[in-house]
């Protein structure tokens, strides 16, 4: 427990009630987000962990009528209020899909996407975020020399690891990070989860996935998640140390899902 | 069951199996048929086009034809220099370009990205009505609406002028454009909206920048289809455009009447003598028409092929 209370808090979800439209799916969620490390929430399909995701960088809004209760913190601040500008928002918090989605533009765009948006134009300084973007992906070996070249032509692995350059080209504090293997085979799958392992002393990454042995092998905590019946809405269960959750749970409900009894 | 039954059943559907055979057969001729003879006729289109046209090069050469400057078909000798034709259709289509293709791209962006769901209910459809307007009614309007307008508006001699006739057909290639082009916009990928979407970049951004280089290919088909329309139409130039036929040399010709490749042959063909060179004229200017809607065409088709190969 010490090391749990070490770490900076850098997002925080109080009491967080979640709807679509007049359907309830997330209730009571409490959760602290420590600073430089990977936290992974598990738990069966449809539980709700991507919407607790998509509350962080407010991406729930571009699909529809939500609404949020409770209370978000990211550095302390709520990012609910009024005055919260939703655009720097999301480049303080990037995210990665669960399909990879590189644009249809060359891989030199792809990563310069971003600074550009932010008003960077300078190629001197393009070309150098690219590089380093590129570098703390794991992917700037394989493409140095064809940043010309579409895309699309990259394999799916390399691909969302374009996209991991992409968001870390906006220079965010958080990456946010839905089932990202899952469309991947087992070596892609292995280097995507060793870029995560280099990139959580800058900075910190929630992960959803679906895949036990990927949160244990990645994350430092772990969030599980539930819906107890049909209808309800999804609730978190239990929280804390990744070490502790997969070898000494509190929690019945845990300890079945981990053990493999359902889901 | 006895073995009678079955092997009476086993019959029957050996039967209906032969009775199904000859249906699907006939119903295959039938289709082949049907391929067969829409190829042909425009095969013969093509071919009497051609053979009509090659009548007239027989007394007067292709060169001057192309290049001439005049085209006095019923002076003696004749004289049929097309290049004020091509000159006026190409004038007036430019124009058409020049207005259709920002409002048409524009109105596809903003009933595919902005407008609200029953707006675009609503939008779709009223565009697809436009496109139905037959085109001599929108002449009719174009003649007697936007004409008057115009003389009054810019002061001229006339409002029949190749600004008019453009200003009409971009309205008849805006249908076409906007229908496609927005298809296009739709096919884009919602996920690469999210990506931007999701770096913190405007709803702008997110549409200038990917949204719409997506879907660029498909909107530049939509308006090379738009302007094949626009070239090949005839009742709105003929109508509008005051069907002179001088060559237009200088920018302030889209403000004096022109006349159009199509307008001439609309207008004369009924006054020729068959088999005379005037008539074999029209069939050669018939031909130069279907080259460049052809070639229009061809560039949308590659495009959209394109477009397909890539995604």
């Amino acid at each position: 427990m010490v090391a749990v209370e070490a770490a900076r808090s850098v997002v925080q979800l109080k009491g967080v009630d979640f709807y679509y439209g007049d359907f309830k799916a997330l209730e009571d969620i409490n959760l602290e987000i420590r600073e430089n490390t990977v936290t992974a929430l598990i738990g069966p399909s449809g539980c709700g962990k991507s919407t607790v995701l998509r509350l962080m960088n407010r991406m729930h809004e571009v699909m529809g009528k939500t609404r949020v209760k409770g209370e978000v913190l990211l550095d302390g601040k709520d990012i609910y209020a009024d005055d919260v500008d939703v655009v720097s928002l999301r480049s303080r918090v990037g995210e990665i899909f669960q399909k990879p989605n590189p644009f249809p533009k060359s891989i030199y765009d792809n990563v310069a996407y971003g600074p550009r948006i932010q008003g960077r134009k300078s190629s001197d300084e393009l070309d150098g975020i690219v590089e380093q973007a590129l570098k703390q992906a794991a992917l700037w070996k394989e493409v140095k020399n064809k940043l010309k070249t579409s895309a699309m032509e990259l394999s799916g692995g390399q691909q969302q690891r374009l996209c991991i350059a992409r968001t870390l080209a906006v220079e965010p504090e958080i990456i946010l990070m839905d089932e990202p293997c899952s469309a991947l085979d087992p070596v892609a799958t292995q280097q995507i989860e060793d870029t995560m392992d280099s990139l959580k002393k800058d900075y910190t990454i929630i992960i959803v996935t679906h895949n036990m042995q990927q949160a244990a092998r990645v994350s430092e905590y772990t969030g599980f998640m539930l819906i107890q019946e049909t209808g309800e809405p999804g609730r978190l269960v239990e929280y804390g140390l990744t070490s502790k959750i997969f070898t000494m749970p509190d929690r019945k409900e845990t300890e079945n899902y981990i053990t493999g009894r359902f889901g | 069951m006895a073995p009678g039954v079955l092997r009476h059943i086993i019959n029957r559907m050996g039967r209906l199996k032969t009775a199904q055979k000859l249906k699907e057969n006939l119903i295959g001729k039938i289709i082949l048929g049907c391929g067969v003879l829409s190829v042909a006729v425009v095969v013969l289109i093509f071919a009497f086009l051609l053979r009509d046209a090659f009548s007239l090069f027989g007394s007067y050469s292709p060169v001057d034809f192309l290049t001439g400057r005049k085209w006095y078909p019923i002076s003696e000798p004749p004289v049929f220099g097309i290049l004020p034709l091509v000159l006026g259709s190409l004038l007036v289509t430019v124009i058409a370009i020049l207005l259709a293709i920002p409002l048409g791209i524009g109105t596809a962006i903003y009933i595919a990205e902005i407008a609200p769901g029953w707006l675009k209910e609503i939008l779709k459809p009223l565009m697809e009505i436009v496109a139905a307007i037959p085109s001599v009614v929108l002449a009719f309007i174009g003649l007697t609406l936007l004409a008057p307008f115009i003389q009054d508006l810019l002061n001229l001699n006339t409002g029949l002028t190749a600004l008019t006739g453009g200003i009409m057909l971009a309205f008849m290639a805006l249908p076409t454009i906007v229908s496609i082009a927005e298809d296009a916009i739709n096919a884009v990928p919602r996920s690469y909206r999210e990506g931007s979407l999701a770096m913190g970049a405007t709803r702008w951004q997110t549409t200038g920048r990917v949204v719409v280089p997506a879907a660029m290919s498909g909107i530049s088909a939509a308006v090379m289809l738009g302007i094949g329309r626009a070239i090949g139409e005839t009742m709105v130039v003929l109508m509008v455009t005051g069907n002179a036929a001088v060559m237009p040399t200088s920018v302030d010709s889209a403000l004096k009447p022109v006349r159009t490749l199509t307008g001439t042959i609309a207008q004369e063909m009924g006054e020729t003598v068959f088999g005379s060179s005037h008539y074999f004229a029209l069939f050669a200017v018939g031909l130069v028409l279907f080259v460049i809607t052809f070639a229009v065409n061809w560039i949308a088709d590659q495009i959209l092929y394109r477009y397909r190969e890539s995604e």
